[in-house]
């Protein structure tokens, strides 16, 4: 299936779960947040929260801004 | 002793708020926000890269250290800016959030009605809410009604190093609220730092003036030390204005130089 990270399009097997995305990008945890659809994904629900076919994910973190 | 600057019930010593943008490198970064005496530190919330670096902007500023004030930067709806102080929250980044909803992109003016929606929202979901805002004293009141922990009025555009462009504003708008007053944007100097405060400010915010000087730590200081007079200026109490001299020596006594 396909899903969208941060505006690149992705090709990821059926079912995977955020928390196994996360861990495939390397993607730190700490101050990292993800929205699926437009909708906040609370941590604890990472590693049940299985991703679907069009899913488009945000997954942002601080950066330098005023 | 000055009584503290509180938001959201928090209180904090320092008046003077920085952000973390366009630094040459991360280490003067740090360097001048130490030297600043900040103790209120903005970043904004952005995708991070793929695949994830590791790096993080948090390994400079010590969240432990400082109190993080995530922005809404590049929010155009209130919707946008609502979801994005959501997932700052998420992140971990705490529940203050400084709300930029922005409606114009050459000026970065604010989209008033989506900026007093989003106070609205955010303020009834417990945030601790620091609205970016025109020198307006009526959209000052509203915002407090809404549930604004501060107002925070711009002296110039964004960026623009302008100052203070219309004080009398800025003195209504204080005179109008009792939430706290901090000037978020416009700051190019020192001066200008010292002339918010000695209108009776509570806070200043900036980044540009501090991270695009030619030599930002210094600048920095210099920041840290214009909030603190201008701070003190207006606690003494300046004289009134007035056109003609009063001359400061005694005009009894002057002794007789005629020949």
């Amino acid at each position: 299936m396909q899903i969208t990270v941060n505006g690149q399009a992705m090709e990821v097997e059926d079912g995977l779960s955020l928390e196994a995305l996360l861990a495939r990008l390397g993607v730190r945890r700490e101050f990292t947040a993800v929205a699926v659809n437009r909708e906040i994904a609370p941590k604890s629900a990472y590693p049940r929260t299985r991703l679907r076919d069009g899913d488009r994910l945000e997954i942002v973190h601080p950066m330098g801004g005023g | 002793m000055d009584n503290p600057l509180v938001l959201g019930g928090r209180e904090f010593r320092s008046r003077l708020i920085v952000g973390t943008g366009k630094y040459a490198s991360n280490e003067i970064m740090r360097d001048a926000i130490e030297a600043s005496g900040a103790e209120i530190v903005t970043v904004a919330v952005r995708r991070v890269s793929l695949p994830g670096s590791g790096q993080s902007i948090l390994d400079f500023v010590d969240p432990k250290r400082y109190t993080l004030l995530p922005n809404t930067a590049g929010c155009y709806t209130a919707d946008e800016a609502v979801r994005t102080a959501y997932l700052a929250r998420e992140a971990g980044l705490g529940d203050l959030v400084k709300l930029e909803v922005i409606g114009d992109a050459r000026t970065l003016f604010p989209d008033v009605q989506g900026l007093l929606e989003a106070t609205k929202t955010l303020a009834r979901e417990g945030f601790t809410v620091l609205p970016y805002t025109n020198d307006d004293p009526v959209l000052a009141r509203r915002l407090q009604d809404a549930g604004a922990a501060a107002v925070m009025p711009l002296g110039a555009p964004i960026g623009s190093g302008l100052g203070i462009r219309n004080p009398y504003n800025i003195k209504i708008i204080l005179e109008g609220v009792t939430v706290p007053v901090i000037v978020d944007a416009g700051v190019g100097t020192a001066s200008d730092a010292a002339v918010a405060m000695e209108l009776g400010c509570d806070g200043v915010l900036m980044n540009t003036a501090i991270a695009g000087a030619k030599d930002p730590v210094p600048m920095a200081t210099a920041m840290r030390l214009a909030v603190e007079a201008g701070r003190l200026a207006f606690k003494a109490g300046r004289i009134p204005k007035k056109l003609y001299a009063t001359a400061s020596s005694p005009l009894e006594g002057v002794p007789d130089w005629a020949p």
